[in-house]
C-alpha cells in the first residue's frame, strides 16, 4: 500500500465520518425512530473520535514524511465534458487545513461531551445533536475543501445549523427572531460568495483554488490573476468572510446568536463558526499579496472590527455578549494579521483564541452559579464590589458609551437605511396590487384578508 | 420516428379520464379517494414505464406503439421527446402526492373526478407538440380552476379575465403565424403575441395577480395543481423557443428576471402563506425561464434542471404547507405559530423542500442552481447577480416562513395532530428524490443536457439562417452582432 493510498483511505475517513454522524442520526428521525441520548451520544464521539484520529495520522504521515500538500481527488460529482463544466470534488490537506481541521474535531469533541450532560433531557436533545453533525460536517467540509464550490458546499451547512441552533429555544420568539437575524446575514454573506466564486470561475476558468491562488502549498501559493482581479474575488470573499465572522457592519448577529444553549454559542460564535470567515481569507491569502489596496482593506476592516469589539465588549451587562464581543476583537486583530502577511501568526492566533474562547463559553454560565452559591455560604458579598466614586463625564465619553452600548449603531443602521426601505417598498408594490385585483374583481378580492389563523375547527382533523 | 414498447401516453392519458367518469359516480367521499389514489398511482407507473421505455430506445422523441390516434388522425399526436419524457411522471407524481395528502377532512372542497380530468389534460399538454392542440389543451385546462372557484361562490373576474387574454393571444397569435408565413411584420407580431400569452399563463410581472388571486381563493390542492406543473414555461418551450430570435428570448429572459426578484421580495413581506408560496413559486418559475433564454447548452440545461428541482421541492413546500393548512386553517405569516411540537414531519418536510427550491447544498436544486448561474454569468454577468440576489431573498423568505409556521411559541392543541400515514410515505418518497437526486446529480444532469443540445439543435434547425445560439456560447459580443441581421421570427 502506497503513502498516496493511505492518505487518500485518511482522508475519505475524515469527510466520510461527520457525514456518516449525519445520516445516523437523522434517517432513524425521519422514518420516526426515537434514538436514545446515550446512542446519540456514543454516535457522536464515535464519529468525532475516528474523523479526529483519522486527521491526527494525516498530520502525522505528513510531519514524517515532509510532505506538505495531499489533495485527494474524489472526482467530478457532476461533469458537462463537452461544455467544460466539472464539479470537481477534492480535498486538500496540507498545513492550513489540517490544523482547522484538527481543531473542529477537537472542539466539537468538547462540545458533544459538554452538551450530552448539559443538554439530559432537554426535549431539543436530538434536533440538537442533528444540528451539531451538520455543523461538523460543514465545518471539515469547508476546511479541507479544495475548490470553491466544495466550500461553498460547507459553508452554507455551517450556515443553516447555526441559524437553526440560534433558534434552538424556538418556543420563544427572542431566539426566532435572532435566528432570523443570523441567518439573514449570512445569506447576504453567502451571496457575496457565490458571485465571487462565479467571478472566479469567470477569471480562472475553473474553480479549483490552484488556479485562484497558485500551485504552490499553502502559505507559498502565487496568485496567477492580475491584481483588479484579485481586488475584485477579495472584496467580495471578505464580504463573505465579514458576514460569516461577525465583522463590521454585521457584528449584530453575534450577541443576538448568544440565545443558544451554551454548547452551541461555545462552539459555534465563540470558537469555529466566527473563525471561519478568516480561514477563508487565510486560504485566499496569496490573493492580497497581488493586490495592495485589497490588503489595505482587510487591515482596516480587522481594526474597525477590533476596536469595535472592544467598545462594546466593555458596557456589556451579560457575560456571554461580553465573550462575543471579546471573540470580535479576536476576529478583527487575526484579520489585521493576515492583511499584513503573518500568515503562521494568524493560523495560531485563531487556534489558540478558539480552544479559550471554548472552555470560557463553557465555563460562563456554571461560574456565576458557582459564585452565588459561594455567596451563599459565606452570607455576604464578596469582595469587588466596591463601587467606583462619581466621575464627570466628558461629552465624547458619553457619546462614546451610547455608542459601545447600541453597539455602534450597526443595527439600527441596517435596519433604518436597509430593511426599512426594502420592506417599504415591496408592502407599496403588495398595496398596489391589492388596488388592481380589487379593481379587476369590482370589490374586495383579499379572501385572506377576512380569514384568521385557525378558523377551521382542530376537532375536525381527529 | 422511434417507437415505445407499449402505449403508454396514450394510456397515461385515457386512464385519468375514464376514472374520472367513474369518481364522478361514486357517492362516498372516502372510496372516491381511495379510488382516485389508485387511479392517479397507476398513471404514475405508466409514465415511469414511458420515462424507462423512452431512455433505453436512446432516440430524441418517440411515440406510442399501436398507436391509435395515429391510425385514425394520420398523424403523431401525443409524442414524447427529451425535454418532456421526464416532465410527465413528474406531473403525474404531482396529482398522486396531493391526492395521498387530501385529508379526509378537506375531501369535501376538492373535487376528486376535476383532479383526475385535470391530470388527463396536463399530460395529454405535456405529450403533445402540435402547435394548435397544445394551446387548445391549455385553453381546456382553465375551466377545472375555474369551475370550482363558481362552486365556491369566489368572484372569478380576475382569473377569468387574464385566462381569456392568455388564451386570445395564443390563438391570434398562432393564427397570424399560420397565415402570414411571409410577412416579415406580421410574424413578428404573431411571435409577440404569442410570447406574450405564454408569458402570462407563466405569471410574469406584471401580469401575475391572477395566480395570487387564485390561490386567495381556490383550494389549495387546485392552486397548486394548476400552476406547480409550470405549463406557461411547457408553452413558451413549444411555441416560442424553437421560433424566436435571439432579441425575444433576451426580452423574455429580462422580463423573467424582473419578475424572479420582484416575487422574492414581495414573499418575504406577505403576511399569507398562500399568498407567500405563490410568490416564492413564481420567482422560482421565473428562473426556469430565464435559463431557458439564455438559449446556451449550459444555461438551458440548468434551467432544465431546475425545472424538475423546483417541480419536485415547491410540489413538496406546497403540500406541507396544505397539510399544515388542513390542521389549523389559513396560516398567517405576521405572527408565531408553533407547530413544531405537534408536527416535527411537517416541518422537517417543510424546511427540506424549502431549502431544495432555492437550491441548497446536498438537495436536488444545488447543481441546477449552479448551472443556471453558470450559464447566466456566461452571457451577461449581472443576470448572474440578479439570479443570486433572487436565490439569496428567496432562502430568507423560506426561513422566515418556518420560524413562523412551526416556532415562536407553543401551541396547544386538543387534537393529535401527527402526520398520517399517507402524509408520511409523501414526505418519505419526497426526500429521497431531493437528498436522492442532491447527492447522485449526474444522470439528471447528463439527461438534462442531452435534452438542451437536442432543443438547441432543433431551434437551429427551425431558424436556419440563425446560427446565434452557437455564436453566443462563443462569445456575447457576436452574439449581438448577429442579432443585428436576424430581426424576424421565422416559421
Amino acid at each position: 500500500m502506497t503513502l498516496d493510498s493511505v492518505m487518500g483511505v485518511l482522508g475519505i475517513i475524515v469527510v466520510l465520518s461527520p457525514a456518516l454522524l449525519l445520516a445516523a442520526l437523522g434517517l432513524p428521525l425521519l422514518c420516526g425512530c426515537k434514538l436514545s441520548e446515550g446512542v446519540q451520544a456514543r454516535l457522536t464521539k464515535a464519529s468525532v473520535g475516528i474523523g479526529l484520529l483519522a486527521s491526527v495520522a494525516i498530520l502525522t504521515s505528513m510531519l514524517v514524511t515532509g510532505v506538505r500538500h495531499v489533495p485527494i481527488e474524489l472526482g467530478n460529482w457532476v461533469a458537462i465534458e463537452p461544455e467544460h463544466f466539472h464539479f470537481h470534488l477534492k480535498f486538500v490537506f496540507d498545513r492550513l487545513s489540517v490544523p482547522f481541521a484538527i481543531l473542529s474535531f477537537v472542539l466539537c469533541g468538547t462540545v458533544g461531551a459538554f452538551a450530552s450532560v448539559y443538554l439530559h433531557r432537554e426535549q431539543g436533545y436530538a434536533r440538537f445533536f442533528l444540528l451539531y453533525a451538520l455543523f461538523l460536517l460543514g465545518m471539515i467540509v469547508s476546511s479541507l475543501a479544495g475548490t470553491i464550490e466544495t466550500l461553498f458546499f460547507g459553508w452554507e451547512l455551517v450556515g443553516l445549523s447555526s441559524a437553526l441552533l440560534v433558534a434552538y429555544f424556538h418556543e420563544r420568539p427572542g431566539p426566532v427572531r435572532n435566528g432570523q437575524r443570523v441567518w439573514t446575514t449570512y445569506r447576504l454573506a453567502d451571496a457575496a460568495f457565490l458571485v465571487a466564486a462565479l467571478t472566479m470561475h469567470h477569471l480562472t476558468g475553473a474553480g479549483d483554488f490552484e488556479k485562484l491562488v497558485g500551485s504552490g502549498a499553502w502559505p507559498d501559493g502565487v496568485a496567477e490573476i492580475n491584481s483588479w482581479s484579485a481586488l475584485a474575488v477579495g472584496v467580495l470573499l471578505l464580504l463573505a468572510a465579514a458576514g460569516k465572522s461577525g465583522m463590521v457592519p454585521f457584528s449584530g448577529w453575534l450577541p443576538r446568536a448568544m440565545e443558544g444553549p451554551t454548547p452551541s454559542s461555545a462552539v459555534f460564535y465563540g470558537a469555529l463558526s466566527v473563525h471561519l470567515g478568516t480561514y477563508l481569507l487565510l486560504r485566499v491569502s496569496p490573493l492580497l499579496d497581488v493586490s495592495l489596496p485589497l490588503r489595505i482593506i482587510v487591515i482596516v476592516l480587522g481594526l474597525v472590527s477590533a476596536v469595535m469589539g472592544t467598545l462594546a465588549s466593555r458596557v456589556q451587562s451579560d457575560v456571554k455578549n461580553a465573550l462575543a464581543f471579546a471573540s470580535l476583537i479576536q476576529v478583527g486583530i487575526i484579520t489585521v494579521e493576515i492583511g499584513l502577511g503573518l500568515r503562521y501568526i494568524a493560523l495560531i492566533h485563531m487556534i489558540g483564541h478558539a480552544c479559550l474562547r471554548t472552555l470560557q463559553l463553557l465555563r460562563a454560565p456554571s461560574v456565576l452559579k458557582d459564585y452565588q452559591m459561594l455567596e451563599d455560604a459565606v452570607g455576604e458579598h464578596l469582595a469587588g464590589d466596591a463601587v467606583n466614586t462619581a466621575r464627570t463625564a466628558t461629552g465624547f465619553q458619553l457619546w462614546l458609551y451610547r455608542f459601545a452600548l447600541h453597539r455602534g449603531f450597526l443595527d439600527a443602521f441596517l435596519d433604518d437605511w436597509i430593511v426599512r426601505p426594502f420592506t417599504a417598498v415591496f408592502r407599496w408594490c403588495d398595496g398596489m396590487e391589492r388596488r388592481w385585483t380589487n379593481l379587476l374583481s369590482g370589490g374586495p378580492s383579499r379572501e385572506s384578508d377576512r380569514v384568521s389563523p385557525y378558523s377551521d375547527s382542530l376537532e375536525d382533523v381527529a | 420516428m422511434s417507437e415505445l414498447h407499449l402505449p403508454w401516453l396514450e394510456l397515461s392519458v385515457l386512464l385519468p379520464l375514464v376514472g374520472a367518469v367513474c369518481v364522478s359516480l361514486l357517492k362516498n367521499r372516502d372510496r372516491a379517494r381511495m379510488v382516485c389514489t389508485i387511479l392517479c398511482a397507476i398513471t404514475l407507473a405508466l409514465t415511469i414505464g414511458e420515462w424507462f421505455d423512452f431512455a433505453m430506445l436512446g432516440s430524441f422523441e418517440a411515440h406510442d406503439h399501436w398507436d391509435l390516434f395515429q391510425t385514425i388522425f394520420h398523424r403523431d399526436v401525443f409524442v414524447v421527446d427529451e425535454l418532456s419524457a421526464p416532465l410527465l411522471p413528474l406531473g403525474a407524481l404531482l396529482y398522486l402526492a396531493t391526492v395521498m395528502t387530501t385529508l379526509r377532512t378537506k375531501s369535501h372542497r376538492f373535487s376528486f373526478h376535476w383532479t383526475l380530468v385535470s391530470e388527463s389534460i396536463l399530460l395529454a399538454t405535456l405529450a403533445c407538440r402540435h402547435p394548435w392542440l397544445i394551446i387548445a389543451l391549455l385553453a381546456i385546462a382553465t375551466i377545472p380552476p375555474w369551475w370550482e372557484l363558481r362552486q365556491r361562490k369566489q368572484c372569478t373576474r380576475v382569473y377569468v379575465i387574464h385566462m381569456t387574454l392568455f388564451v386570445a393571444l395564443l390563438v391570434v397569435g398562432q393564427a397570424l403565424a399560420d397565415w402570414a408565413t411571409t410577412s416579415a411584420l406580421f410574424s413578428i407580431i404573431a411571435g409577440g403575441l404569442l410570447t406574450a400569452g405564454a408569458l402570462l399563463r407563466s405569471g410574469v410581472c406584471p401580469l401575475h395577480c391572477w395566480m395570487t388571486d387564485l390561490f386567495e381563493k381556490a383550494t389549495f390542492g387546485t392552486a397548486l395543481l394548476f400552476v406547480t406543473p409550470m405549463t406557461g414555461v411547457y408553452a413558451v418551450m413549444r411555441l416560442v423557443f424553437p421560433i424566436a430570435p435571439s432579441w425575444a428570448l433576451q426580452s423574455i429572459a429580462i422580463l423573467s428576471l424582473v419578475t424572479a426578484v420582484y416575487a422574492a421580495g414581495m414573499a418575504l413581506v406577505q403576511r399569507d402563506s398562500r399568498r407567500f408560496f405563490c410568490y416564492l413559486f413564481l420567482s422560482h418559475s421565473s428562473l426556469v425561464l430565464v435559463g431557458l433564454e439564455m438559449a446556451t447548452p449550459i444555461g438551458l440545461a440548468g434551467a432544465l434542471c431546475v425545472w424538475l428541482s423546483v417541480g419536485i421541492s415547491l410540489l413538496g413546500f406546497g403540500l406541507a404547507l396544505r397539510s399544515v393548512e388542513a390542521r389549523t386553517g389559513r396560516i398567517t405569516l405576521d405572527t408565531f405559530h408553533g407547530l413544531y411540537e405537534h408536527t416535527p414531519f411537517l416541518a422537517a418536510m417543510f424546511l427540506l423542500t424549502g431549502l431544495a427550491s432555492i437550491g441548497f447544498p446536498g438537495t436536488v436544486g444545488f447543481i441546477g442552481t449552479e448551472l443556471l448561474v453558470e450559464g447566466a454569468v456566461e452571457i451577461y454577468p449581472l443576470v448572474g447577480l440578479a439570479v443570486v440576489v433572487a436565490a439569496a431573498m428567496n432562502g430568507v423568505a423560506v426561513v422566515k416562513a418556518y420560524f413562523h409556521v412551526f416556532t415562536g411559541t407553543r401551541h396547544s392543541s386538543t387534537v393529535k395532530m401527527d402526520c398520517r400515514p399517507a402524509e408520511r410515505i409523501t414526505i418519505l418518497v419526497m426526500v429521497v428524490l431531493i437528498v436522492g437526486g442532491g447527492l447522485n446529480p449526474q444522470p439528471g444532469v447528463q439527461s438534462r443536457y442531452h435534452a438542451a443540445r437536442a432543443l438547441l439543435e432543433h431551434r437551429s434547425v427551425e431558424q436556419p439562417n440563425s446560427s446565434d445560439q452557437t455564436d453566443r456560447t462563443l462569445s456575447p459580443q457576436t452574439a449581438r452582432t448577429s442579432d443585428k441581421s436576424n430581426r424576424k421570427w421565422k416559421r
